[in-house]
């Protein structure tokens, strides 16, 4: 892992990738999209809005993993002051405060017809909204502190300290009463992990999960190849300035 | 521990001398205690309802008010320098700022708001346990919101991003604080938030000095 951590390599390497996984992002999430949308089966309760879900879960997934890849590149950057880590952390962010808003905003959608409100304060629906705070300072706290070095240290120490709220998201349906139900997608049934939804909604969902993530390494990839290059562009131009 | 003390009352002293101690966060609180009938209007019903949670969200904002001073200015006349110079560990000179900061904002405003719950209406029943969770409970505001005073030290307009980063860390005390307090009022058990609230609080404490002090680190580098 530490080999890929130059940035010349990573470039020849997520370069190589980039094509690729725009083509399995796109696959899975076209595929993902048409079988949600017109192949499966219609709830019996919920009709058509239970589509929604294929964009909401997925998203809501999205919305901790990147925390969670944030949260390890921070480590790395402060432990081991790579500036490759810092460029993780910094570009997976406005990527991660998307997907928590698509998460917000899909749900809200579905609420209106299937709960009766677009908006409820129970514990699953503030959490991910606090998250989306977390996001926001996160990306405040780069942009206020001109100096690089500094802003990603301060960065990286915000979102060590913002982790905590990470398995108040994941537990806040199990712990308390919410409205926002617990987990449905995969269940401990005697002793095994067992999907709870059936084959034709399971794999959609699926399928629309891996192209998320997808989406997001291709994205940060092009996040973090732009910001190598406005790196060099600044240097060469210091360069050019100074001679 | 002479460091730490002579730390503390230094703080008190400044904050007494020029920062209106204890009054400025008082007077914060009672404005805007004063301004929630004006309006949601004089129904007192609904406002004993809310007092207990719009208590402890007045009283997160007053802590606000004075927390971006926290460092800033230490670091603007350099003796925050002189500080991380001294033998004094950073990380208990954060604690015994944010503990001055504590004493000086989060305890008086726990000894008022039982005064201004009573002008909210508030139910019998709650008085107690709102003093109780807001003794237990405001430490967070100071310790948890020295980490984002310490990140926003150097900043020209740190203020609103310091909300912004602090705002998060004190929603579980929000939430436990005036959930203690409703159950009280609606006769039941809340022992349990209490204990969560002193859990937060003293994570607080121990976390809020070691993220605050690697935060006031970067600035000094």
């Amino acid at each position: 892992m530490l080999r890929y951590a130059n940035p010349k390599k990573f470039l020849d390497l997520s370069g190589a990738l980039l094509p690729w996984l725009w083509l399995a992002a796109i696959g899975l999430m076209g595929w993902g999209l048409y079988a949600a949308l017109f192949a499966t089966p219609l709830d019996y309760q919920q009709g058509d809005s239970v589509r929604i879900m294929y964009i909401h879960v997925p998203s809501a997934w999205m919305a901790s993993f990147i925390y969670g890849v944030m949260f390890i590149a921070s480590v790395v950057g402060l432990v081991w002051k790579h500036p490759l880590a810092d460029t993780a952390a910094k570009e997976a962010a406005p990527i991660g405060a998307c997907f928590t808003a698509a998460c917000l905003i899909t749900g809200a959608l579905w609420g209106k017809p299937t709960w009766g409100t677009y908006w409820i304060w129970d514990a699953r629906l503030t959490s991910v909204l606090v998250l989306f705070f977390l996001y926001l300072g996160y990306m405040g706290v780069w942009a206020a502190i001109e100096d690089r070095a500094k802003a990603a240290k301060a960065a990286a120490i915000l979102c060590v300290v913002g982790v905590i709220n990470i398995p108040i998201i994941r537990f806040s349906v199990e712990w308390w009463d919410t409205l926002h139900q617990g987990p449905s997608v995969v269940r401990f049934e005697n002793g095994k992990l067992a999907p709870s939804i059936d084959p034709s909604m399971l794999w959609p969902l699926v399928s629309m999960g891996v192209g998320c993530t997808v989406l997001f390494v291709a994205l940060l990839f092009v996040r973090m190849r732009t910001d190598i290059a406005r790196r060099r562009i600044r240097t060469l131009l210091a360069l050019k300035a100074a001679a | 521990m002479k460091g730490f003390l002579a730390l503390v009352g230094r703080d008190l002293r400044l904050s007494f001398r020029i920062g209106g101690g204890p009054f400025l966060g008082l007077g914060f609180f009672l404005t805007v205690t004063a301004m929630l009938p004006l309006g949601v209007g004089a129904k007192l019903n609904l406002l004993g309802e809310a007092a207990a949670g719009f208590l402890w969200v007045s009283a997160a904002l007053a802590s606000l008010l004075s927390l971006d001073r926290l460092f800033q200015a230490d670091a603007e006349d350099g003796s925050l320098d002189q500080l991380a110079l001294g033998t004094l560990p950073l990380e208990f000179a954060v604690f015994a700022k944010a503990l001055a900061h504590w004493l000086t904002t989060g305890l008086p405003l726990t000894v008022a708001a039982p005064v201004l719950a009573l002008m909210l209406n508030m139910p019998e029943g709650g008085y107690t346990a709102l003093f109780v969770s807001l003794l237990v409970g405001s430490p967070v505001f100071s310790f948890a919101g020295a980490i984002g005073a310490a990140l926003t030290a150097g900043l020209r307009r740190g203020g609103l991003l310091l909300s912004l980063v602090v705002l998060p860390l004190f929603v579980p005390v929000i939430v436990f604080g005036a959930g203690a307090v409703s159950a009280a009022i609606n006769g039941f058990e809340s022992w349990a938030a209490f204990e969560f609230l002193g859990a937060v609080s003293l994570f607080a404490m121990v976390l809020g000095p070691l993220a605050g002090a690697a935060a006031l680190r970067i600035h000094l580098s």
